[in-house]
């Protein structure tokens, strides 16, 4: 393993975090937006109390894991922003109005049950909707090998280089993925976070509904995937064994959610999605874009690997300790009383 | 519109926007941390209750700073990808320590705003204390990368390519030292009176109000000594563009010849092909003397580089003399409160003074934005000076044009939304029946001399 390999690493455990803690939070939104039944209000409440403390900070994930990118492979961000820069800048927009809606929502003067504050709630879930489907197709995208490089493109050559990548079956129903994913995950997390009964079957049978969708759109994007992804993912040594673990995973979240081992189920469903995330890192290892562009010839200077990595075990001092505590004050079960 | 200029416009605009909240996301921490602090010393919870106005204030600024300054980290490569691509192992060590910056501010803030009555007091003001130290640590490692643009350091260019690259000796660039002190400076000013500004407009029409003096009073300790060392600082990042960008400090002044004893230029209309500045005052020798502490000091024109390799010399010049003007107001208000404070006088009452100080409540905001046009587009053609030009690293995606219209519809939108918010806020405030009565006692009333400011 070179140090090229353990930086690409890094950054896809920072993504990784990303998706477990800011994939929830967008999920949380699409909760939002599918709220029903007699404890409608309620269900909103509870979620944008559980998103409120933390999302700044689980947003920041995917800055690091940007950062990182472009300290250390730059020729990798470079062509991710040219020819994935239409649905990035969509990416943008999703990202900007979830985040700003967000407040204007909670914090925008009037109290929370505010009924003229509720179309900032509309926006929030809108955008978090709409943001981890285009998200997910950008990983599509990548994932496919469909960012060889071209060069610029007017005309015909402009749909060929900056569309055809990401508006395609397979790349989509990777975005289908992701917001189901978050969904599923958002849905378990709730679970243990909510104190009220009643809530609590309300947002289970949400999670155990997104968990069996997530089994369709999963085999569905398997089925839609191109024949080199699929080969990978099916045919190489690793696979097997992953896949195994994988469902393993997905069906000790599901009879956790049955049995109602709340906390077993928040385990096994992030396990479930890291794992799938850790799939596609490995099915396309050793390309940081496939299906020219390697680990090894896009990683910058050593040197600047090197300090990058020692950033990186500096931050980290800093920061899990940090992390800890934040989520210790809000998502202890029992609320922490230091008065 | 040319694809270029799209994508210029679209930075410009986004990194105006954003610079508007980083900057109060810098300095609000620091207020708030002051009120609540003497919430603790004193137990008046007129300060308890200023503190939390300020934070209800600040988490929907600090939400818009936070996403609108994901756009940009994107931007980097969505508009510059063969700038990052160059710059990105180079420089890429400040912006990987910011991310560390932004992930303790973010964390920290969640606790300040939702966890006043989760933790003990102490460890709330603590968390305070971690927000306004992460946040000046951010804006700190940001104008580091910048400061690289404009003198960059750390590696060697060998047919194009960056080799021996060196990211430490980068960030120790030349221009990092003044521009990270001037940068953070502009955030406590800008901020101080901003917020200072809009208590004093209400103080105008309520005096005694103790809740708005004593927020008047924080504001000042913040705002007004980062305005009276602001013309200091300057002048240490003019000495230093006088000797590593010569061409941005032409611009600047108008300078269009190179001359010993040159002066200095007040105003006036850079005619840029006539190579003359009409209606201008000017300073003899005062150019040479402020630039190289000498009066007859050579002092670089424009006529130094290739007319092509000019930057845009009529909105250089006029964004600098902004700046300075406002930079100048604000010192002198900055000296007056002093001299006021010194004296032991009642600040609120003196009506001319509250007008002055409600009168500069843009002023700190404007001065930024002017001085960051100097700074930006005072190094174009550049984007990394003398290195690469920015023609040479936008990206090759056509049709520019319609990304910049977009974001630059959503940003006014989102402007006009926070506007509204924080008056709707601050309209709430005056009214308050709790404070109305509440009137200071003569002691520690209106000094800046107290707590560390
Ligand atoms: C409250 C804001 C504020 C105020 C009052 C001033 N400035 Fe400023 N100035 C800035 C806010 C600012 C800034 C926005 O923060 C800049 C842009 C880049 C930077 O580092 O600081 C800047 C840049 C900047 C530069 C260009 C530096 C570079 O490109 O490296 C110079 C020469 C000055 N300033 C000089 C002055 C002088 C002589 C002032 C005298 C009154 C002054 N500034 C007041
Ligand atoms: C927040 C305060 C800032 C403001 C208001 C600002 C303003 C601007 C403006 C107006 C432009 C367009 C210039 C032109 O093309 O004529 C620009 C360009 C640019 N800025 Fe800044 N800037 C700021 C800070 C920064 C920082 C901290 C960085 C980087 C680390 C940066 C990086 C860039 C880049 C890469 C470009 C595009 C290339 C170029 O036009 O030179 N800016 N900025
Ligand atoms: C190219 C230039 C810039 C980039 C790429 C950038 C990037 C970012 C990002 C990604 C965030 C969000 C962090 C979060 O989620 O909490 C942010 C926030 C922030 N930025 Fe910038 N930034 C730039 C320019 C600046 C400048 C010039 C300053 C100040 C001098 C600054 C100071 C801050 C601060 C203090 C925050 C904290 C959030 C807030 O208070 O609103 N940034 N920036």
């Amino acid at each position: 393993m070179t140090l090229a390999d353990l930086v690409a690493g890094i950054i896809f455990l920072a993504l990784n975090a990303y998706a477990l803690l800011g994939g929830a939070d967008f999920g949380g939104g699409v909760w939002d937006l599918l709220a029903t039944g007699p404890r409608k209000e309620r269900q909103r409440e509870v979620i944008a109390e559980a998103i409120g403390p933390v999302w700044e900070a689980n947003h920041v994930w995917l800055i690091l894991a940007l950062v990182l990118l472009f300290t250390c492979f730059p020729p990798a961000f470079a062509r991710l922003g040219t020819l994935l820069h239409i649905p990035l800048s969509l990416v943008l927009f999703g990202i900007v109005l979830r985040g700003s809606a967000f407040t204007f929502w909670r914090y925008g003067g009037g109290g929370h049950g505010d009924p003229g504050q509720r179309h900032w709630g509309v926006v929030f879930a809108v955008a978090s909707l709409i943001t981890p489907l285009l998200l997910g197709t950008t990983v599509g995208a990548i994932a496919s090998g469909g960012l060889a490089d071209r060069g610029a493109g007017t005309g015909g050559a402009f749909y060929a280089a900056y569309v055809a990548p990401w508006l395609n079956p397979f790349a989509l129903s990777v975005g289908v993925f992701a917001l189901v994913a978050f969904a599923f995950l958002a849905a378990v997390y709730l679970t243990v976070e909510v104190e009220e009964p009643e809530l609590r079957e309300d947002f289970r049978r949400r999670a155990l509904a997104s968990g069996v969708a997530l089994f369709g759109v999963a085999l569905s994007a398997l089925l839609l995937s191109p024949a080199a992804v699929r080969g990978a993912l099916v045919f190489a040594s690793w696979a097997v064994p992953l896949h195994l673990l994988t469902g393993a995973a997905a069906v000790t979240a599901l009879a956790a959610l049955c049995y109602r081992h709340w906390r077993l189920a928040r385990a096994a469903a992030a396990v479930q999605v890291s794992l799938i995330l850790w799939g596609w890192a490995l099915s396309q290892r050793p390309y940081i874009l496939p299906p020219d562009l390697t680990v090894a010839a896009a990683a910058g200077p050593p040197a600047t690997l090197r300090l990058a990595l020692a950033a990186l075990v500096l931050g980290a001092v800093v920061l899990l300790p940090s992390l800890y505590y934040l989520f210790r004050v809000f998502k202890a079960g029992e609320r922490p009383s230091l008065e | 519109m040319s694809d270029l200029l799209a994508a210029r416009s679209q930075m410009g605009i986004s990194l105006a926007f954003h610079i508007v909240f980083a900057v109060i996301g810098i300095a609000m921490p620091l207020m708030m941390v002051i009120a609540e602090r003497r919430w603790q010393v004193t137990g008046h919870d007129i300060y308890l209750d200023l503190a939390k106005r300020w934070a209800k204030g600040t988490a929907t600024l600090f939400a818009v700073g936070a996403v609108s300054g994901t756009v940009l980290s994107f931007e980097l490569g969505l508009l510059w990808p063969r700038f990052m691509e160059f710059a990105g192992p180079i420089i890429g060590m400040p912006f990987s320590l910011e991310g560390f910056a932004f992930f303790t501010e973010a964390i920290f803030l969640g606790i300040y705003l939702y966890g006043w009555d989760r933790i003990s007091p102490r460890a709330h003001l603590w968390a305070g204390v971690g927000v306004a130290v992460s946040g000046a640590a951010s804006g700190i490692f940001v104008v580091i990368a910048n400061a690289w643009m404009n003198a960059p350091a750390g590696f060697e260019l060998v047919d194009g390519r960056a080799v021996n690259v060196d990211p430490i000796a980068a960030m120790g660039n030349a221009a990092a030292v003044s521009q990270t002190i001037h940068m953070t400076l502009a955030a406590y000013a800008a901020t101080g009176f901003a917020v200072a500004g809009i208590h004093a407009l209400l103080l105008l029409r309520d005096p005694a109000n103790a809740f708005h003096r004593r927020a008047l009073q924080i504001a000042l300790i913040v705002g007004a000594p980062a305005a009276v060392l602001q013309p200091l600082s300057g002048d240490l990042s003019a000495r230093h563009i006088a000797v590593h960008q010569p061409v941005k400090l032409a611009a600047a002044e108008a300078a269009f010849a190179t001359q010993a004893g040159a002066p200095l230029t007040l105003g006036g209309w850079p005619d840029v092909d006539a190579r003359a500045t009409r209606f201008a005052v000017e300073i003899p020798y005062a150019l040479s003397l402020l630039a190289f502490h000498d009066p007859h000091a050579v002092v670089k024109g424009l006529d130094a580089v290739p007319r092509d390799d000019w930057p845009n010399v009529p909105a250089v010049h006029l964004s600098f003399q902004l700046m300075v003007v406002l930079g100048t107001y604000l010192a002198v208000v900055s000296l007056w409160v002093g001299w006021l404070a010194w004296r032991r006088r009642d600040l609120a009452h003196n009506r001319w003074l509250m007008r002055a100080v409600a009168f500069a409540t843009p002023m700190g905001f404007i001065a930024v934005e002017a001085g960051w046009m100097v700074t930006e587009l005072g190094r174009q053609p550049w984007v990394i000076y003398g290195v690469l030009r920015t023609s040479d690293a936008v990206t090759p995606m056509p049709g520019l044009v319609v990304p910049f219209l977009a974001f630059t519809l959503l940003y006014c939108f989102l402007g006009v939304i926070v506007v509204w918010l924080l008056y709707r806020q601050i309209l709430q405030s005056p009214t308050m029946p709790e404070w109305r009565g509440f009137y200071m006692p003569a002691k520690g009333r209106g000094t800046g001399k107290e707590e560390g400011a």
